[in-house]
This record gives structure tokens, C-alpha cells and sequence, in this order.
């Protein structure tokens, strides 16, 4: 049951995904570039998404666990470092140079687009250079 | 600053933001895990020292994303998709997000919606950086050398 419910959620995600515009990268770079002709829809995902999940998070923390009783997984990091705002500045210029972020790439590559078949091929090369060759190198002692 | 008023799409857009949210919180809720697709993708290539049930979820959470197009395709006409990036450019962008979302602990998913929707401040700072280099890339490579 657990199980179904875990596609269920991966596949209403990638539903709202297609539905939002996210899927098609002219529209999300037309969302970027602001010096253009601007199109605000994506502010408009993340307003529906953010409450929904503001709410949800919360009474889920609060019983602090799952409705099957497992415990959650949750990162309690707060501390800002170097890695996570040069990281995001690395991601943020990749995804206006393609206008794909990884949901929608893996929805699209689901559609059978070749862009994205390139795309994901790339963003998994580029998860396991980082994994495997960049962290164990630099960060050691990160796990 | 011109709005594209055309292709402004407004109430998919919203309608599509929920369905996102409301996959998030079933993922907590039925798993207790957070639905960043870059950390869920990340993790199914880590190859050694997996514990029991590392690969299940995150491999069924990514099988629905890819049957996403196939299962919308039953009800409704797909959406257009318009991808003008050239190949070379397709897999140096491929290639950023891939390293820049494992560095960074997460995309436009786990930071911006999970995270922001804990209120957490690395995901704030994350988010406004990523949105923030956004900007500047379209910038640079659309208006400034094209």
C-alpha cells in the first residue's frame, strides 16, 4: 500500500508538473528572463504549492510521524555555508540555460523528448561527478 | 518590463502548484521523506553502503514522474513543449544543475517548496540564490552575447 501511494505521489507530481507550465523550458526561461517579455505564471506555482505544503508539513511535524507510524526523515540543518549558495548559484545558472530544473526533466523524458533524454544524461553525470568524485575530494569529511 | 500577457497561464499554473504541494505532503506523509527530485535522483546513484529500502521509494517516486506524460496523455491533450537550447548547450546545462543541486543539497523542489514550506532559512537563502542566478543567466546568455 505504502508502496502504491509512493507512485501515486511521484506521478501527481509530475502531473502538476505538466500542468503548471514547468515541463515546457520556453515558458520557465520566459519566467527568467525579465529583461524580455516577461510571463509571471511560475510565481503562481509557487503559490500554489508553498501553502499547501505549509500546512501539510505542519500537522505532519507535529504528530512527528508518518499515518503507517515510521519515524520522519528530516534534515534539521540551519546552519548557511558555502556549498549550498555556491551549489545553488552553479544550479540556478544551468536551469536558465536549458529552462530544466530535475522534476521536469525526468517528466519530459518520460514524454520521450530527446532534449531531455541529453539532459538528464548530463545532470546524472554531472550528480555522480559531485558524488563520487568532486565531495570525496574536497569535503571529505562531509557525508 | 514588457509581460508576456499571451502565454500567461495563470489558473494551470495555480491548479498545477497544488497537485505539486498536495504530492509533497503525501510524501511525508506515507513515507516520511522529502520530495527534492535532486536529492531523490542523487541517492539512486549512490551505488555502495545502501541500507534496506534505500532504492525502493526513490525509485518508485521517480517512476511516477516519468509515467507523469503517458498518464496526462490519457485525459488531456499534452501541453507544447518548445526547447530552443542546442544540443553542446543542453548538456553543459545538464551538467550545472546535475552538480550544482548535490552541492547545493537540492533543486527547485526541495528547497523551494518542501523547504520554504518548513520555513527553513537554508532553503530561503538557496531559493533566492538559484532564482537569483536565474535571472542573471538569462540575462547574460539572451541580452548580453547573443
Amino acid at each position: 500500500m505504502k508502496n502504491i501511494l509512493t507512485f501515486v505521489a511521484g506521478l501527481l507530481f509530475g502531473i502538476g508538473l505538466i500542468s503548471s507550465g514547468m515541463t515546457n523550458p520556453s515558458k520557465v526561461i520566459g519566467f527568467l528572463d525579465l529583461f524580455g517579455y516577461w510571463d509571471p505564471s511560475l510565481i503562481l506555482v509557487m503559490l500554489g504549492a508553498i501553502p499547501v505544503a505549509l500546512v501539510g508539513f505542519g500537522l505532519i511535524e507535529r504528530k512527528r510521524s508518518t499515518m503507517f507510524n515510521e519515524p520522519l526523515h528530516l534534515s534539521g540543518k540551519t546552519h548557511l555555508t558555502k556549498s549550498l549558495i555556491i551549489g545553488s548559484f552553479i544550479f540556478g545558472s544551468g536551469w536558465a540555460l536549458a529552462g530544466f530544473c530535475p522534476g521536469p526533466a525526468l517528466v519530459s523524458l518520460g514524454s520521450g523528448n530527446v532534449s531531455a533524454l541529453i539532459f538528464v544524461g548530463a545532470m546524472i553525470a554531472g550528480m555522480v561527478f559531485h558524488d563520487h568524485l568532486y565531495r570525496p575530494v574536497f569535503k571529505p569529511k562531509q557525508s | 518590463m514588457n509581460i508576456n500577457w499571451e502565454d500567461f497561464s495563470p489558473v494551470s499554473s495555480l491548479l498545477g502548484g497544488v497537485m505539486i504541494g498536495t504530492a509533497t505532503v503525501l510524501l511525508i506523509a506515507f513515507q516520511g521523506r522529502i520530495a527534492g527530485v535532486s536529492g531523490i535522483l542523487g541517492s539512486l546513484m549512490q551505488l555502495k553502503n545502501t541500507p534496506k529500502g534505500h532504492y525502493l521509494w526513490r525509485l518508485l517516486f521517480v517512476l511516477g514522474l516519468v509515467s507523469a506524460s503517458f498518464v496526462y496523455g490519457l485525459f488531456w491533450a499534452l501541453p507544447n513543449i518548445q526547447i530552443d537550447t542546442k544540443p553542446h548547450l543542453l548538456l553543459m546545462a545538464g551538467v550545472l544543475v546535475g552538480f550544482g543541486t548535490r552541492m547545493g543539497s537540492g533543486c527547485t523542489s526541495g528547497h523551494g517548496i518542501c523547504g520554504l514550506g518548513r520555513l527553513s532559512i537554508r532553503s530561503l537563502v538557496a531559493t533566492l540564490t538559484f532564482m537569483f542566478a536565474g535571472f542573471v543567466s538569462c540575462f547574460l546568455f539572451l541580452h548580453f552575447f547573443a
